[in-house]
């Protein structure tokens, strides 16, 4: 493998290497060597980014038209410098946040395992690899939230996270599939090359809109915006990595992916700007409302995936730009941020913002890391978030058909973020300090790293944004757009009409963070409306389904045998029975001759009459019995001894076993049914009788095929050496066959044991 | 209902003989009427008869492993019979390999008969799996 292929692949192979390395350590080492896996990759990524896009396949399947492979492009590097480097800060936070949590070891292991998924979902080339990465990272996402699992609301939070981004991710499948038969390849650079071709397929509007759906639930839009926040019952760790720094931006990632395909498509921009607006409106009121500092992060982080996919809606070569802009400073401050609250909870013992206030004489360094990042946050120069509201503005202004309402929106979306920032960077450090349960102090120097390093990056990203953006963001916006963009970052633009506008954002903002304690207590009222809301469809479905398959169950599994048997009966005679009749399929065999060795059906005939009528159950079994052996007289005359053998000590034994059983049960002597239940089994059992007949008429009707017989015939001797066809047709030639039909036994003879071993023992009710 | 003395007292002896038959007709079974499963039967049937006159107990003694070890030594040995195939490229799995070895007596080796006997153990081990649950004592 050349050197460059290995070193796409090498971060995936090192975070899972490491993975298992760290579940055999003691907790105490976990973390750092997570943390210096992540920071190995990130080396590799920054070697690898800003050159030349570089792809290679690693796997195929050929029949399936598959070719599975990575590519590193602008878009992916971007995404994966953030994941890398913010999955080191994070790492060594967590072990230091987590100290002496037995749980530990697991923490560090899953974190590795998403940050794997993450990587491989950014970097996969086709949509198969991207789909496989894309649920991983759902499924780690599961774990992580349920972290505390003796609690409720950590379950049902990762349930809820589960489902609705499990239920997208199918979503995605299908629309993946229907984007790569109509582009007739798996290949992301494929298929954006044969745009015409996806969009002039007949499925191309649902295809585009499963691909959305999936898309909007990983990305927290509107209505699906509600899991986000009830995230937050994982460990802040995991809420600042997964849940605002990376795996809710990867529906961000798939709609910047397939823009170059769908960019210009009307249905595409309209669903993307106005869902986009009304997400991003939604988290920014929300935010208001919440005291607890991590779920109005969290709220915030809505309206941040919300703002970005506005951008990626907007048409124009700006937006662009603006999203992979406003991407990387939301990632840099929102982790920052994240990792603060996280240190408040850890060192006060409380995360209610309204508890909290004026740390900054006791936690210094926390309060210039928290300030720095909220001034990201706001907006102001010279920090990177200045350079990225700017530009949001701009693609706002030029955005076009209902331009006044996105600018609008986009005003009131920063003015809110302005407001936040405000809460965050201002009220907690400064003011009043009230009383809080610990005796706060800063924290240790690896949990201080995260805020500090991410929040000075915002501060010297700002001050040279063109640097950054030459390196890395013009690539990625390439990416989206399809084309090399010609707009270029910088922090100063000169005096207008946007600076203006920011300056009143900033003022307005100000405002709003003075009046918050009365703001949030206002909103309080609205929670009585939250009974309509999306929330609240959930858990009803949810009720409903459980309530449907309560039904279902009680009228399908009811407990009565002979009700069963009724049915299965029934079903395995009507629906051939339906079927030949529906095709026209009832024939009578062309030249019946009477053979005289058929006279061995009258043993089964005599065998089934006696079965019918015999009195006592005893009587009925030796009576089923004479079928078989009847059975076996037909196979014997016709030639087939050995089926005949078979067939002769099958029913030995199932005679032998079924006397044994009846005479431990407590049934004795009569038929218990009354007449009229005999009279309806009588009836099923002429159905089922008439059904057999009729199809084997119409086979014999038909001309039979000896192809197979005498090729195996001819072959049994050369091919398998055995003169017994048959047992060279088991063996041999259909051996996989056999193989998986002795499996089948040995699993009924496993289910026989379970079921009758545990139906010796009373039931033990509840769960 | 316990068996009467005679037959407790006969049921080792008897066990012999559809041992023996089972086994005959699985050796035979590639060239004339027989094979793992009707073989496996028979023995089935042997054993079924000893746990009647003697008791399962007895009988997963007689046996020495429990039934489902049976049907797992079974299966492993016919997955495993078709491994050899994979080292020759030009065959797929469970293609089966033979050697006729220069001896005075006609001895085909093979491995269909090694994935023979594990379809013998399968059903010898489902069969007393299913008796032995239904008449379990306990």
């Amino acid at each position: 493998m050349p050197l460059p292929d290995l070193m796409l692949i090498l971060p995936l192979i090192l975070g899972i290497a490491a993975a298992m390395l760290v579940a055999c350590l003691k907790p105490a080492s976990a973390a750092p060597v997570g943390a210096a896996t992540a920071a190995v990759s990130f080396v590799i990524y920054l070697g690898l980014a800003g050159g030349d896009p570089a792809s290679a396949s690693f796997w195929a399947v050929p029949s399936l038209d598959i070719a599975g492979g990575l590519r590193l492009d602008g878009l992916a590097a971007l995404f994966a410098l953030l994941i890398t480097g913010i999955g080191t800060l994070v790492l060594l936070y967590a072990g230091s946040y987590l100290k002496g949590d037995p749980r530990l070891t697991r923490l560090i292991v899953l974190l590795l395992v998403f940050m794997v998924a993450m990587l491989g979902s950014v970097t996969a080339n086709d949509v198969i690899t991207l789909f496989i990465f894309w649920e991983l990272t759902s499924l780690t996402s599961f774990f992580l939230v349920a972290y505390d699992h003796e609690k409720l609301e950590a379950r049902k939070a990762a349930l809820q996270a589960l489902l609705i981004t499990g239920g997208g991710g199918l979503a995605l499948l299908a629309g993946l599939i229907l984007v790569a038969i109509a582009a007739g390849t798996t290949s992301l650079t494929g298929i954006i090359a044969a745009r015409e071709a996806v969009l002039a397929h007949p499925a191309a509007v649902p295809a585009m809109l499963l691909v959305i759906l999936g898309a909007f639930t990983k990305s927290a839009q509107f209505p699906f915006h509600f899991w986000l926040p009830n995230a937050m019952a994982a460990p802040t760790p995991v809420s600042a990595y997964l849940h605002s720094a990376t795996m809710v931006k990867l529906g961000i990632y798939l709609l910047a992916r397939f823009n170059p395909v769908y960019g210009s498509e009307a249905l595409w921009q309209d669903l993307l700007t106005w869902t986009g607006l009304l997400t991003a409106l939604t988290g920014a009121v929300l935010a208001f409302r919440e005291t607890d500092l991590k779920r109005v992060l969290a709220y915030t982080t809505v309206t941040a995936l919300g703002t970005l996919t506005m951008l990626l809606g907007l048409a124009p070569e700006l937006s662009a730009m603006a999203a992979v802009t406003f991407l990387t400073v939301h990632a840099l401050y929102k982790a920052a941020l994240f990792l603060t609250a996280g240190i408040l909870d850890h060192e006060t013992g409380t995360r209610d913002a309204s508890a909290l206030g004026g740390l900054r004489g006791v936690m210094p360094w926390t309060a210039a890391a928290a300030v720095l990042a909220a001034l990201s946050m706001a907006g102001l120069p010279p920090f990177l978030g200045f350079v990225g509201k700017e530009i949001v503005y701009e693609a706002a202004v030029a955005a076009d058909g209902g331009a006044g309402l996105v600018v609008l929106g986009a005003f009131l979306v920063n003015t809110a973020g302005v407001a936040i920032a405000g809460l965050l960077g201002w009220r907690i450090f400064f003011g009043a300090r009230p009383k809080t349960p610990k005796a706060p102090h800063d924290p240790p120097i690896a949990m201080l790293a995260g805020p500090v390093v991410l929040a000075s990056l915002g501060l010297l990203a700002g001050l040279a944004p063109s640097l950054l953006g030459g390196w890395l963001l013009d690539g990625a916006a390439a990416a989206i757009l399809g084309f090399p963009p010609t707009t270029y970052l910088a922090l100063w633009h000169g005096f207008t009409p946007i600076l203006a506008l920011s300056a009143v954002t900033v003022l307005l903002g100000a405002v709003l963070t003075l009046l918050w304690p009365r703001l949030m207590r206002g909103l309080q009222a609205t929670r009585r409306l939250d009974r309509f809301g999306p929330a609240n469809g959930y858990e009803a479905a949810l009720a409903g389904i459980i309530r449907t398959a309560d039904a279902t169950t009680a009228a399908v599994q009811h407990g009565s045998l002979r009700g069963y048997m009724q049915v299965l009966l029934l079903v395995a005679a009507l629906g051939p029975l339906a079927v030949l009749v529906a095709r026209g399929g009832i024939a009578w065999p062309a030249d019946a001759v009477l053979d005289p060795r058929a006279l061995a059906f009258g043993l089964i005939a005599a065998g089934a009459v006696a079965t019918a009528v015999a009195i006592g159950t005893f009587a009925a079994v030796m009576a089923l019995g004479l079928v078989g052996f009847g059975a076996a007289v037909v196979f014997l005359t016709f030639g087939a001894p050995d089926v005949a053998l078979t067939q002769f000590t099958v029913e030995v034994l199932l005679v032998v076993m079924l006397a044994t059983v009846l005479i431990r049960l407590p049934i004795h002597g009569r038929d218990s049914r009354t007449t009229r239940q005999r009279t309806g089994d009588a009836g099923i059992a002429v159905v089922a009788g008439a059904s057999v007949t009729l199809l084997l008429l119409a086979v014999l009707a038909s001309p039979f095929d000896p192809r197979l017989g005498v090729w195996f015939g001819e072959n049994s001797m050369p091919g398998g050496y055995g003169q017994n066809v048959v047992n060279v047709i088991l063996v041999d030639f259909r051996a996989l066959d056999t193989l998986g039909e002795i499996a089948v036994l040995a699993i009924a003879a496993f289910a026989v044991i379970a079921l009758l071993r545990g139906a010796a023992r009373p039931l033990r009710r509840g769960n | 209902m316990p068996a009467s003395f005679i037959l407790r007292v006969a049921a080792p002896l008897l066990l012999w003989v559809p041992l023996l038959v089972s086994f005959y007709l699985l050796v035979r079974g590639h060239n004339a009427p027989g094979g793992g499963f009707v073989g496996g039967l028979v023995a089935a049937s042997g054993l079924v008869f000893f746990a009647i006159a003697r008791g399962e107990t007895a009988a997963i003694a007689v046996m020495r492993l429990s039934p489902a070890s049976w049907c797992g030594v079974g299966l492993l040995l016919g997955a495993g019979s078709g491994v050899l195939a994979l080292f020759d490229p030009a065959s797929g799995y469970l293609t089966h390999r033979w050697w006729f070895p220069d001896l005075p007596v006609k001895l085909p080796l093979n491995t269909a008969f090694i994935f023979d006997i594990g379809v013998y153990l399968v059903v010898i081990g489902t069969i007393t799996a299913m008796f032995f649950a239904l008449v379990a004592e306990d």
